[in-house]
C-alpha cells in the first residue's frame, strides 16, 4: 500500500468512510447482543476496503446495487446513518419505516437500488440501471456488488452476458469472503480466482486485494473510466474476508476445517487499522487528525444509536400501505 | 371502426404508447427483428430503434431482473415473455423483486414495468408452453393483473398497464392473436377494477376471463334461445378485482359461474366465490359454479388437449345445469 500517492485529503476521506462503517456495524452488533434488534444482520466488518474503495469512483449519480451484507454499500454512498439504524431496529423513521430491514436498506436518493435478501437477486437490476444510462446518455455507471456465492446464480451469467453483448457500463465486484453461510467456495467452485470468468464474456477479469483499499479504488477507477467511454463491463473480485459468521447469530465454527488460524490471519490485515497505520508511518502529524475524526464520527454514531433506540416504532396498520394489495 | 387481429391491437398501444412517452422500451425474446413470435411487435425496431426495442438472449431471469433496474431509474420497459410458463424461470425477478421493491423501501421506489405473457392451450404446445397463470401471480400483493378479452380490450388494457406505476403481469391469449376484431380507430386506456358486462342477464351471471367471455358470450346466445339470460361479466383485471360489479350482478341473478382457462384448483373462481361469499350468500339460490381447465397438465395430443379446455360448450352445460338440464 502506497499512500504517499495520495492526498491527505483522500487518505482521510477513505479511513473516515472505513471507521464509519466499523463503528456503525459494532453498535448493530451491540443491538443485537441486547435483544433490542429482531431477526438478524448480516455484518460487512472486514470488507469495509471494497465499498470504500469502489464508492470513491463514482460520483453521486451513479447506481449501486446491494446486497444482504449492505451496510457497507450504503454508509460509503453516504446515506443517513441515523435512518440506516432506525430501519435496522424496525423503526418508523428508517428509510423504510420498517418494512425493510437490515437485509432491504434503500436510499433511492443516494442511488442505492435496493440492498436485496435474494443472492444474486440484485445482478440483472444493476444490470437494467445500467442500461438506463446508456439508453438515456447520462454519463452514468452501475455497480453491482455481489458475494462469492452470488457468481454462481444463473443471473451472474445472465447479466455479464447481456452487459458485456450490448457494453453496458456496469461494473460487478465480487466480494470474494471465501463463504456462503457454511459452504466454503473453494469446495464448490473449481478455479481459486472468480474473476477468471470474465475470459467466458471477453470483458476484464481483475482480482484485487480486498483489504487494501487502495487498490480496490484504483481498480474500480479504471472501470468507470471504461464503463463511461463505452468500454462496457469489467469484473473485479476482491480477495476478502468477515470477521463474524454469514450473520449476527452464526458462530462460523466451520472456519476452522482449513486453518486454526484463518480469521487470525486476515484480522491481522485487517483494511481500517492497515490503513491507518501506513498514513500515521507515512505523517506522523496524521495522528492528531485521525484522532479527531474518530472523535467526530464516535458522536455521530452515539447519535445514530440514541436516534434509532428512541424512535417510535411503526403502528400496526402501517403494514398495509406502500403496496397496491 | 377498424379491422384488426388481437396481435396488431396489441402492437398499436406499444407503438402508441412508444410514440408518446420517449421512456416505453420493449425488450424480450424475438421482439426486435423478427416483430414477436406471435407478430406484436411487428415494425416497433425499425420505428424506434435497438435501444428502445431490444431482443434480448434467452434469459428470462436476466431481462426481467434488467426490467425491474430500468423501471427503478426512470424507464418503462415493457417486458414480453414467449409463453406465459416462462415467467416460472423469472419467477424470483417478478415476485421477490418487482412486487416487493415499493413495500421494501417503504414507498421510496416503484416499479412501473409491463410484463406480457400469452397464456391458454390450443396449439398442441402441451405441459410447458400453454398453462394458464393468473391465479398464480394474482396469489402475491404487490402485482397487477390484466388479463383482456378481445382486440380492444387489450389495446385500452394494455395502455393502462404501461403507464401504471406498479408492475403488472399482462396475460394475452395466444389463440386469439390471428383473430380478427373490429375495433375503434382511438382506444383510449381502459381503467383497471372495472370489469365490463359483455352481456347483460337477469337468470345467471357468468364471470370470465380472457378467450372465455368470448366463449361465454356465445353459450349465452345459445341458451338465450332457450329462455336462459346470463349476464356475462368481463373481469378486464383480476387485481385489482371489480367485486362491486360481480356482487351486484349476483345479487340479481342469484346464481354465478366463473368461467377462467387456468386449473381450478386454487383458481380464481374459488378466489371469487369465498371474497363475494359474505355479501351474497343470502341471495344465492345455488351454489356457486366453476368452469376451468382440470387438474391435470396440458397434455400434447388434440386427442387428449381439446377435452380438457374449457369451452364454448362446457360454459353451455354448466349454466343448463342450474336450470334442470345436463
Amino acid at each position: 500500500m502506497n499512500v504517499k500517492d495520495y492526498s491527505k485529503e483522500q487518505l482521510m476521506d477513505f479511513y473516515e468512510t472505513m471507521y464509519k462503517m466499523r463503528r456503525f456495524e459494532e453498535e448493530v452488533f451491540e443491538f443485537y447482543k441486547k435483544g433490542m434488534m429482531a431477526g438478524l444482520a448480516h455484518l460487512y466488518m472486514g470488507e469495509e476496503a471494497i465499498a470504500t474503495g469502489v464508492c470513491a469512483a463514482l460520483s453521486d449519480q451513479d447506481y449501486i446495487g446491494s446486497t444482504h451484507r449492505g451496510h457497507g454499500h450504503l454508509v460509503a454512498r453516504g446515506a443517513d446513518i441515523d435512518r440506516m439504524m432506525a430501519e435496522i431496529l424496525g423503526k418508523k423513521t428508517g428509510y423504510s419505516g420498517g418494512k425493510g430491514g437490515s437485509m432491504h436498506i434503500m436510499a433511492m436518493d443516494k442511488g442505492i437500488l435496493g440492498a436485496n435478501g435474494i443472492v444474486g437477486g440484485e445482478i440483472p437490476i444493476a444490470t437494467g440501471a445500467a442500461y438506463t444510462a446508456k439508453l438515456k446518455k447520462r454519463g452514468q455507471v452501475a455497480v453491482s456488488f455481489m458475494g462469492d456465492s452470488a457468481t454462481n446464480e444463473g443471473t451472474f451469467h445472465e447479466s455479464i452476458n447481456m452487459a458485456a453483448a450490448w457494453k453496458l457500463p456496469c461494473i460487478y465486484i465480487i466480494e470474494n469472503n471465501l463463504y456462503g453461510i457454511s459452504v466454503d467456495i473453494r469446495d464448490v467452485t473449481n478455479t481459486p480466482d472468480l474473476a477468471v470468468r470474465a475470459k467466458a464474456y471477453d470483458i476484464p477479469g481483475i482480482v484485487v486485494d480486498g483489504m487494501d483499499v487502495l487498490a480496490v479504488y484504483e481498480a474500480a477507477k479504471e472501470a468507470v473510466a471504461r464503463a463511461k467511454h463505452g468500454e462496457g463491463p469489467t469484473l473485479i473480485e476482491c480477495k476478502t474476508y468477515r470477521w463474524q459468521g454469514h450473520h449476527v447469530g452464526d458462530p462460523a465454527v466451520y472456519r476452522s476445517r482449513r486453518s486454526e488460524t484463518e480469521k487470525e490471519e486476515w484480522q491481522a490485515r485487517c483494511p481500517v487499522t492497515t490503513l491507518k497505520s501506513e498514513m500515521c508511518k507515512a505523517d506522523k502529524a496524521l495522528e492528531v487528525v485521525i484522532q479527531e475524526i474518530e472523535t467526530k464520527i464516535e458522536q455521530e454514531i452515539q447519535a445514530a444509536v440514541k436516534f434509532a433506540a428512541e424512535s417510535d416504532y411503526p403502528l400496526a396498520e402501517e403494514a398495509f400501505t406502500d403496496v397496491f394489495a | 371502426m377498424k379491422e384488426l387481429t388481437y396481435a396488431q391491437a396489441i402492437c398499436e398501444a406499444l407503438d402508441e404508447e412508444m410514440e408518446r412517452d420517449d421512456n416505453v422500451v420493449v425488450l424480450g425474446e424475438d421482439v426486435g427483428f423478427i416483430g414477436g413470435n406471435f407478430k406484436t411487435t411487428v415494425g416497433l425496431l425499425e420505428k424506434y430503434g435497438d435501444l428502445r426495442v431490444k431482443d434480448t438472449p434467452i434469459s428470462e431471469a436476466g431481462f426481467v431482473g434488467m426490467g425491474v433496474g430500468m423501471a427503478l431509474t426512470g424507464v418503462r420497459p415493457v417486458v414480453e415473455l414467449m409463453f406465459a410458463d416462462f415467467l416460472l424461470v423469472a419467477a424470483d425477478q417478478v415476485i421477490n423483486q418487482a412486487a416487493k421493491i415499493r413495500y421494501m423501501s417503504g414507498g421510496q421506489a416503484t416499479v412501473p414495468m409491463t410484463i406480457r405473457c400469452p397464456i391458454g392451450a390450443g396449439r398442441s404446445s402441451a405441459a410447458q408452453h400453454s398453462q394458464s397463470m393468473q391465479a398464480m401471480i394474482a396469489h402475491f400483493p404487490g402485482i397487477k393483473v390484466a388479463i383482456p378479452s378481445t382486440a380492444q380490450e387489450a389495446k385500452g388494457l394494455l395502455k393502462t398497464a404501461i403507464r401504471d406505476n406498479d408492475p403488472v403481469v399482462f396475460f394475452e391469449h395466444k389463440m386469439e392473436y390471428n383473430k380478427k376484431y373490429m375495433i375503434d380507430d382511438n382506444v383510449e386506456p381502459i381503467p383497471f377494477g372495472k370489469a365490463r358486462i359483455a352481456r347483460e342477464g337477469k337468470d345467471i351471471t357468468v364471470v370470465a376471463t380472457s378467450s372465455m367471455v368470448m366463449k361465454s358470450q356465445a353459450a349465452a346466445e345459445l341458451l338465450a334461445k332457450e329462455g336462459i339470460e346470463c349476464e356475462v361479466i368481463d373481469l378486464r383485471t383480476i387485481v385489482p378485482f371489480d367485486r362491486d360489479t360481480v356482487i351486484e350482478s349476483v345479487k340479481k341473478t342469484g346464481k354465478l359461474i366463473v368461467a377462467d382457462e387456468a386449473h381450478e384448483r386454487c383458481g380464481i373462481g374459488a378466489e371469487i366465490a369465498a371474497d363475494i361469499a359474505e355479501d351474497i350468500f343470502y341471495f344465492l339460490d345455488a351454489p356457486c359454479g366453476r368452469v376451468n381447465t382440470p387438474n391435470v397438465p396440458l397434455p400434447f395430443s388434440p386427442a387428449l388437449e381439446f377435452p380438457l379446455i374449457p369451452s364454448e360448450e362446457k360454459i353451455y352445460a354448466k349454466v343448463k345445469s342450474y336450470f334442470g338440464g345436463k
